[in-house]
């Protein structure tokens, strides 16, 4: 085992989160789904959330994505205290700082690729000759230049999710939170999105991976196991090395 | 500001592909929303005809004209106590107008008095039965409103000597001489013949109220050598300034007392009128179908409005993982609540202009079939239809848009 230092300069600190809790009331019973997360991510990294159903790693995904906000503990996005946010402050953070890739696109089904691309630069307030500009750029990026009007059932999945991660860089985030992006693709499409993520990740972009196969979390440099809303495991790995066998 | 123009703006471009996309359903919904709009719109076209027409018929009064007559225009539950009063006199003109004269700051102008009986009229072969025939001075002209279309009204000369001269109405005119002008022919009224010298400009007729169209008037000199029996006589006193209305109407009862002789402690024995006093007693009717009209049509938007929300309702549910979606890329609550009020209010305009133009069509056809019906289709009833349209997608759609825009993002992208 290595530490991350050994591998690459530290970068600031980007997610700090301490002491994280969340209970969701599911009819009379309290289900702790996480229960005291500390974690930090700095700039840079390439991070897998690994974990069975059930341990909590979706909610500490949404908890990360500023989806939802946690019943207690602290959690700092770049130095800002997003925990006692309200809806629309978090939207905002959402929009600026965070990239999403999910497992099934969620493109909307209606608009081309460009307009999909453009979406979080509309929430941005940008004006539509830049959007129009970034968003191609970003398609072009991720190699589909050549599918601007594209509507998403004219792409396969692997061009999906390809624009969905256009989408996701578009407005030059913090972190790229991805959730089981290669999930509903074959293993072959599947490894050319690692590729690009591996590509972004060298860019010096941060990337949060949240997956259950450990053929993908591989990918990652680091490996956070969580099992019952707790971290089991953290640990810092080099590429293609099995972090883990606890769970394969 | 500029944000919120900006997301409105988007917010239209994102409807307009929302629509574009589900046509069939788009227009179905907006079927219930056209049908609503074309009922306000003909029910308010039609209420506005009926102001209009009140207010033609009405005009013919004149709103600065007094009547002074046996009974009160409206109304009465004690008729008893008007039943014997005395008859109004023709002769009661010429007092007033020498007291008018004597007086030097009259509110009035002129008395003018007449006396009409139903009669029929004969030209060739041709007759008018029942026509209202109407004996006055050449003072008559002061106090109306109408014109002639041909000729002239009779002249002071023919008012004093009796002449058999008669200024028909436009109907009448139509009816006795279809392919000719009536001008100097020779009319037979009760047997007597009497030369024609005017026509009256035409003025419809409205849901059978008073017209000039059906009447005709001639020197009352005449009028009473011929048929004097059982005519109903008024007088008719034209105001100066019609702001001042009360006080030519309390100088008139004045001047009436004193024609009557009235000791101080008896009540009046005559009712002054005038066109206000007439309206009043319509209004209630007038706005009691208003009412009842734009309610039921009313109800027919209320049912389209209902189609919208249930519709934006379902959109918003099928749409739950966009909804999602642009919330995890930064949609804000107002911009959902302004994407989905936009779109059902977009709906409800595209409806609403549809509407408009059914009723605009209708309304030029109906013009065309019923010439008489005064059909206006006025800007401000575009305005209001728009508006109507406007506010039923801006309440229909708040719901559903509200339920959407508190969708919690987790929950929203888990939906399948």
């Amino acid at each position: 085992m290595q530490t991350l230092d050994s591998i690459r300069p530290p970068g600031s600190i980007v997610i700090d989160i301490e002491n994280l809790t969340k209970d969701y009331v599911m009819g009379e019973e309290i289900v702790r789904a996480l229960r005291g997360v500390s974690l930090q991510i700095r700039r840079n990294e390439y991070l897998a959330i690994m974990g069975p159903s059930g341990s909590g790693k979706s909610t500490l995904m949404n908890m990360l994505g500023c989806l939802d906000t946690p019943t207690s503990g602290r959690y700092e996005f770049n130095g800002k205290h997003v925990a006692k946010m309200n809806d629309d402050e978090l939207a905002a953070i959402r929009n600026r700082e965070i990239g999403f890739v999910f497992q099934t696109f969620n493109l909307l089904p209606r608009s081309d690729s460009l307009r999909n691309v453009e979406l979080p630069l509309i929430y941005a307030g940008l004006d539509p000759e830049t959007r129009e500009e970034r968003a191609t750029q970003a398609l072009r990026d991720v190699g589909l230049g050549d599918r601007l009007h594209h509507k998403p059932n004219e792409l396969s999945g692997g061009q999906r999710q390809r624009v969905a991660i256009a989408r996701a860089l578009v407005n030059q985030p913090s972190i790229i939170l991805a959730d089981e992006p290669t999930g509903n693709l074959d293993s072959k499409t599947g490894a050319e999105i690692m590729s690009i993520l591996e590509t972004l990740y060298e860019h010096g972009h941060t990337i949060i991976l949240v997956t259950h196969e450990s053929d993908i979390a591989r990918h990652a440099r680091r490996t956070v196991h969580l099992r019952d809303g707790l971290i089991e495991s953290d640990e810092f790995v080099q590429p293609g090395e099995v972090p883990s066998l606890a769970y394969t | 500001m500029k944000r919120l123009i900006y997301e409105l703006g988007e917010s239209w471009k994102i409807a307009a592909a929302q629509m574009r996309a589900s046509k069939t359903r788009s227009i179905l919904t907006a079927l219930g929303v056209i049908i609503g709009i074309v009922a306000v719109t003909l029910m308010g076209t039609a209420i506005n005809g009926i102001q209009t027409g009140f207010d033609k018929s009405m005009s013919v009064l004149g709103d600065d004209v007094l009547y002074v007559t046996q009974w009160p225009w409206k109304r009465v539950d004690d008729w008893w106590n008007y039943r014997d009063r005395k008859k109004i006199k023709t002769e009661y003109a010429e007092t007033i107008n020498r007291m008018i004269e004597k007086a030097p700051n009259s509110n009035l102008v002129v008395a003018v008095p007449t006396s009409s009986l139903m009669r029929s009229i004969k030209y060739g072969g041709n007759e008018v039965e029942n026509v209202f025939t109407l004996g006055t001075t050449s003072d008559f002209i002061i106090t109306s409103t109408v014109d002639c279309k041909e000729g002239r009204f009779f002249n002071e000369i023919e008012s004093r000597g009796a002449a058999n001269v008669v200024v028909i109405g436009y109907d009448v005119a139509d009816a006795l001489f279809p392919s000719e002008s009536p001008i100097n022919k020779s009319v037979l009224i009760n047997g007597q013949l009497f030369k024609v010298i005017g026509v009256n400009t035409r003025q419809g007729t409205f849901l059978g109220l008073f017209s000039w169209d059906s009447m005709v008037a001639m020197p009352l000199t005449a009028f009473n050598k011929y048929f004097s029996t059982k005519s109903e006589s008024d007088v008719r006193v034209k105001l100066k300034d019609k702001t001042k209305l009360a006080d030519a109407k309390d100088e008139l009862t004045g001047l009436m007392r004193r024609v009557r002789g009235l000791p101080p402690e008896k009540k009046d024995d005559f009712t002054i009128n005038e066109q206000q006093a007439f309206k009043s007693t319509l209004d209630p009717v007038k706005n009691t179908i208003a009412f009842a009209g734009l309610f039921i049509t009313g109800l027919s938007l209320f049912v389209g409005a209902i189609g919208i929300m249930n519709i934006t309702f379902v959109s918003v549910k099928e749409r739950t993982k966009e909804i999602g979606t642009r919330k995890a890329l930064g949609a804000r609550r107002r911009t959902i609540l302004l994407q989905f009020l936009i779109e059902s209010t977009a709906l409800c305009l595209v409806g609403g202009f549809i509407g408009l133009s059914f009723a605009f069509l209708m309304c030029s056809g109906l013009g065309k079939a019923f010439p008489d019906f005064p059909i206006h289709f006025s800007v401000g009833l575009v305005l209001m239809s728009m508006i109507v349209s406007v506010m039923t997608g801006l309440i229909s759609g708040f719901a559903p848009a509200w339920t959407a825009s508190r969708l919690d993002p987790v929950t929203a992208l888990r939906y399948e």
